[in-house]
């Protein structure tokens, strides 16, 4: 496939490996925000073939991990209502609420749809008028664009029995929180290339000025990532620290200004709790005033306990890069993909999980 | 999650009022919403991200970055171990 293959070329990453030895060094650690991009980097063993100076840890941006206890036990809720259609991307079913998790809702009789897009849902919607059909619509910048379209055209279109259970969430806040934190390691920042080609770069330039830390917008392929990683080097070895862009195939400076107009129009920023790291500040979106009657917790506000998450997983360790999967003491016997403890373990894209499909075990990795 | 996948627009129509098209992903074909990339057209490569093109890729970048990238390839290699995983299938995930 065009635009992929060729970015999985071995005779090059080998050069771009030859010359990140060369450039280095001394020690520096670096994350990667993305869990798409940490999946690829564990997968393909990227961070094993990287120079024992160049640490990577692993960042919070899986939308399925951080997505909070209550958000999932609320959408559980609705799930089992008989006037309710649940419709979400397939990775959040097996995330584990309080006590349930949305397959055992449907495994009850809730009427649970996994859907490719949101315009899926849109339409199970006007198939079904007589029931609200609520869509869960979790995600980063990317996916914003994509959510807020479908609940316009629903509300142009008078498609009233559509709603969003809305828990996006925003990535500068969380890289913010990560450097703000005691004993924070993280060095400089792989951005991640997708919420950069809806949002550009200029909110990570602010970043880069405050913290001193490189930020190097990254694409997601094997060659993308070692490129990324080189520029970082680079930029770390000669003091420098500003915002550059690897994955200039689709990213601009500005963002999809069609794309950001259309989040503006139904989305505000609002502060939001991180399943793992806790509240942050203006972290988040919620529908505006305008699209208030397409908010499903508006529609069904069902009353959720706070539940405590288990006290051995360590996943908010994890999702701010200080600690390994590994070095949970569940990781790979009471926590697996199979009967997942914390949400990295869940999705594909959670940190947990990687390290658990790539075989990598607590005796096999002991550095 | 944030998930893109590159595919060649190879038809663009009108539908509930949104503009539409049919794009090919290496021979498997779907239907994305192209509201977000006003200037695509036929033949172009976009990035689709649940169902929306969320960028038309620059090829001219596209071409300049690679060949920069091919240039560090010819770079002389150092020492690494002998199956390097890096080219395994399915990174995209």
């Amino acid at each position: 496939m065009r635009y992929v293959d060729e970015y999985r070329d071995s005779h090059i990453a080998k050069g771009i490996l030859a010359d990140i030895r060369r450039s280095v060094t001394r020690p520096w650690t670096i994350m990667e925000v993305c869990g798409g991009q940490t999946h690829t980097l564990i997968r393909q063993g990227i961070d094993q073939l990287l120079p024992p100076e160049v640490e990577m840890v692993h960042g919070p941006g899986c939308p399925v991990c951080v997505t909070p206890l209550s958000i999932i036990d609320r959408a559980v809720s609705i799930a089992k209502r008989p006037d309710a259609i649940l419709c979400s991307f397939g990775d959040m079913l097996r995330v584990p609420g309080s006590s349930e998790d949305l397959f055992m809702a449907r495994a009850a009789g809730g009427d649970v749809r996994v859907v490719y897009s949101p315009l899926d849902a849109l339409e199970v919607a006007r198939a079904n008028p007589d029931r609200t059909v609520v869509f869960f619509a979790v995600g980063f910048e990317t996916t914003a664009p994509a959510n807020a379209m479908a609940v316009r055209q629903a509300k142009l279109q008078g498609v009233e029995n559509f709603t969003l259970l809305v828990a996006h969430v925003l990535v500068p806040p969380a890289m913010l929180a990560i450097l703000a934190a005691p004993g924070n390691r993280v060095q400089a920042f792989l951005a991640p290339g997708h919420v950069c080609t809806i949002m550009g770069w200029t909110e990570y330039e602010p970043i880069t000025e405050s913290f001193h830390v490189p930020i190097v917008v990254t694409g997601f392929e094997p060659l993308d990532l070692l490129e990324g990683i080189h520029m970082t080097v680079r930029q770390l070895e000669e003091g420098r620290a500003e915002v550059e862009n690897q994955y200039v195939r689709s990213v601009v400076r500005e963002g999809n200004a069609a794309a950001m107009r259309v989040v503006a129009e139904v989305f505000e920023p609002c502060d939001r709790a991180w399943r793992g790291l806790g509240p942050i500040p203006n972290s988040g979106l919620r529908l505006t005033e305008a699209y208030r009657a397409h908010d499903a917790e508006l529609r069904f506000p069902e009353v959720v306990a706070e539940v405590p998450e288990s006290e051995v997983c360590i996943a908010g360790m994890v999702l701010q890069g200080r600690a390994k999967p590994h070095d949970c003491p569940a990781f790979g016997t009471e926590c697996t993909p199979e009967r997942p403890l914390g949400a990295p373990m869940v999705s594909t894209e959670g940190a947990c999980a990687a390290y658990f499909l790539a075989g990598r075990r607590r005796e096999a990795v002991s550095s | 999650m944030c998930l893109g996948v590159p595919g060649k627009v190879i038809e663009v129509f009108e539908e509930k009022g949104m503009r539409m098209g049919t794009v090919d992903f290496g021979g498997i074909q779907r239907r994305a919403c192209l509201e977000y990339a006003p200037d695509v057209g036929l033949g172009s490569f976009v990035i689709v991200h649940v169902g929306f093109a969320i960028s038309v890729v620059n090829e001219e970048e596209a071409a300049r970055s690679y060949a920069l990238l091919e240039e560090m390839g010819n770079l002389e290699g150092i020492d690494l171990p002998a199956e390097a995983p890096v080219t395994r299938e399915g990174a995209a995930s």
